[in-house]
């Protein structure tokens, strides 16, 4: 028998993530589906201008990315609960934070990624380009792993609540924000000409300080959840 | 040696159990007993460090679950009321990943435990679409690849079949001569020859 170290048993529950994931893509359309909806039906509602669309676009496109993000949270622990794989993963030897930033990689590549590779299209619909659109997806490449890590902290603590779904956006709302506010600036100033630096590395820093920190809150949210 | 002190055991506004003692060695087998509700399921969920007792404490080889959590847990393998499978995954994918959350990787052991636990033939058809008494042989399947000393099996037997159980007896037997320690639940008696049973009988 050979001993599996930490990247193999982080390796193996990122694959089988993946799987079940793959396994899953109907349920995974979902937030997609929402954010496309959401941003579809805001370029009819502001109506056909292309300068008042651009100015409204930033804020729009990322509450909607918000919004979706959160949409899928709920999904993050729910099913390894309830079928007690969650009890199985805490009683590892292994590091628990360690192996949770394997979940939320995976969650965040199947909810998270899809969005960012389907805003260039929607961006069109909004008349954002040029710099714009390329510090847009800048700021949601590094801002929705954000939400997501945060959000673990909530799907971790909400897991064991029936419902719970209000109460996770409750607690990790107030939690998004700030990355809100800074991925949305950065969009505007942009688009009229400004350095965009300032919020760019601010955005880093909190994805930085939310990878390093988060998964240990998560990690003992959890083992109150299952208790 | 595991061992519990003085546990005190409180749902809601319910006393469970007070004061529970009790100490499994090497190679003995504790068998909870009592009747639906009297808290067979929480004493192991708190013997796992899953739960917590309202006080008392659990100690592995004289030091607390609690505080030397990664030590305890690479000598404990638990099966729990519910499987802890993935319905998506083969017995085989299961498996794969019960065995790596173990500490272990070894493939050649992983086709020798789904074969011992009757699942050949099934082990690539994911488990939504097998019988619960399969998916309990699944989750079974774990206790044949884990190096884990300790195991906590609650109703290990549950839909399970009368040729399923010899077998486990004799996993159980093999387990305790091997200096395993087994704290289960369960409503059948269970014959395993030449090892000793300790029964443990929770008030209703």
């Amino acid at each position: 028998m050979t001993q599996a170290t930490l990247g193999q048993t982080l390796g193996a529950l990122v694959q089988r993530d993946f799987k079940i994931a793959y396994r899953n893509r109907g349920e995974l359309a979902n937030p997609l589906l929402f954010y496309i909806i959401v941003m579809t039906l805001f370029a009819f509602g502001v109506g056909p201008d292309p300068a008042q669309l651009r100015e409204v676009a930033p804020g729009i496109i990322w509450v909607a990315a918000l919004l979706a993000t959160l949409l899928a949270l709920n999904g993050l622990f729910r099913s390894d609960f309830e079928d007690g794989s969650l009890e199985q993963l805490i009683m590892s030897a292994q590091p628990i934070p360690i192996l949770l930033l394997g979940k939320v990689l995976v969650h965040w590549s199947v909810t998270g990624l899809p969005l960012l590779l389907i805003t260039p299209f929607l961006a069109m619909l909004m008349h954002l380009d040029g710099p714009a659109l390329g510090v847009l997806l800048l700021s949601l490449l590094v801002g929705t792993p954000i939400l997501s890590l945060i959000g673990s902290v909530g799907g971790a603590l909400t897991v064991g609540v029936r419902r719970g779904s209000l109460l996770l956006a409750l607690i990790v709302l107030p939690l998004y924000i700030p990355v809100l506010i800074f991925g949305t600036s950065a969009v505007q100033a942009a688009a009229s000409g400004l350095p965009v630096a300032g919020q760019i590395y601010l955005l880093s820093s909190m994805f930085v300080l939310a990878l390093t920190l988060t998964p240990i809150a998560a990690a003992a949210a959890l083992r109150i959840s299952v208790n | 040696m595991l061992e519990a002190r003085h546990l005190d055991c409180i749902r809601g506004n319910q006393t469970l159990f007070m004061g529970l003692n009790c100490t499994v060695s090497r190679g003995e087998i504790l068998h909870v007993q009592g009747p639906n509700g009297c808290g067979k399921t929480t004493l192991l969920r708190i013997l796992c460090g899953i739960t917590l007792a309202e006080s008392g404490l659990v100690l592995w080889c004289g030091k607390d679950i609690r505080s030397n959590r990664a030590e305890f847990y690479s000598e404990l393998a638990y099966v729990g009321h519910s499987h802890g499978i993935k319905l998506e995954l083969t017995p085989r994918e299961n498996l794969r990943m019960s065995m790596v959350l173990s500490g272990r990787d070894n493939a050649a052991g992983l086709a020798q435990a789904l074969d011992q636990v009757g699942l050949s033939g099934s082990e690539d058809i994911p488990c939504a679409s097998l019988s619960a008494g399969q998916r309990r042989r699944v989750a079974l399947g774990r206790l044949y690849l884990t190096p884990a000393t300790v195991w906590i099996l609650d109703e290990p037997l549950s839909a399970i079949d009368q040729a399923g159980s010899a077998e486990f007896e004799s996993l159980l037997c093999r387990h305790a001569g091997n200096g395993g320690i087994t704290v289960l639940t369960g409503h059948q008696e269970l014959s395993v020859s030449g090892q000793s049973i300790t029964n443990l009988s929770l008030p209703a």
